[in-house]
């Protein structure tokens, strides 16, 4: 199955909460099932986006890192 | 080089764990506690939780506007405006706060870590559906008019609207 990713959200150097506050406000402008690409450099969020994605129901399909950036992809429940 | 960190493996997404609702009691109007709180409040509203904070007693000086001054009718609540003033931008430093010099230095420092500040995260929190609602009791007796308040509140309401709402999965008295 492929997963066509909507926007990318450029949240590098932002701390917590941002990277999930606006990751969530990001979605609300997305149709179900469409999928966001969120950059990041909080090491926290790493957890932290698991643990959302987990107590929202939006799927982390990817979360990986490539020196200091964070990256994941969420598709919205 | 990337590396990829293990997602938890099923063959469905995991139903939502908990999506009841979230009230804090903001009593406390201390920087340091209205800080965490609007921090917790910003993000149970993007985990799609129902989310209220009732401010109550010096957590109400949060809600009343930056630009309000001095409040009240009689001396002594304008007294306590003068000694304890109004507005998020106003919110001092439980310790360390050095007349002000603490709290510029925490502010620099938030700024360098590009922490959002209470004001954005009051902002953010608003812009989420956070519902803000300020306490009626201690609106009448520190002298605060719903015109001190900020926009885009709730209306004023008494304790047990806040017991109804603890009702709710999980309640914090910050």
């Amino acid at each position: 199955m492929s997963v066509t990713v909507t926007r990318t959200l450029d949240l590098k150097g932002l701390s917590c909460p941002l990277p999930i506050v606006k990751t969530a406000k990001a979605l609300r402008e997305l149709a179900a099932g469409e999928a966001v690409e969120v950059l990041a450099t909080d090491p926290g969020s790493v957890k932290d986006f698991a643990a959302w994605s987990h107590t929202t129901g939006n799927e982390l399909l990817e979360s990986t890192q490539d020196g200091a950036v964070y990256r994941f992809v969420i598709r919205k429940k | 080089m990337t590396t990829t960190f293990e997602l938890p493996r099923t063959e469905t997404p995991p139903e939502p764990k908990k999506t009841g609702s979230f009230t804090i009691i903001a009593w406390s109007g201390d920087l340091d506690k209205i800080w965490p709180t609007l921090i917790l409040a910003t993000t149970a509203a993007a985990s799609g939780r129902p989310t209220s904070i009732f401010f109550t007693f010096w957590g109400l000086f949060a809600l009343v506007r930056n630009d309000r001054g001095i409040t009240g009718t009689s001396w002594m609540q304008k007294m306590l405006a003068f000694m304890n003033r109004g507005g998020i931008a106003n919110v001092k430093l439980s310790k360390m706060h050095f007349a002000g010099m603490g709290k510029a230095m925490m502010m620099s420092l938030a700024k360098k870590y590009n922490v959002a500040s209470p004001q954005e995260l009051l902002e953010l929190a608003q812009d989420a559906g956070v519902r803000l609602i300020p306490c009626q009791m201690t609106m009448d007796m520190m002298g605060l008019k719903r015109e001190d308040l900020i926009a885009g509140i709730e209306e004023p309401v008494g304790a047990a609207t806040v017991i109804a709402l603890a009702e709710g999965d999980t309640t914090l008295f910050i």
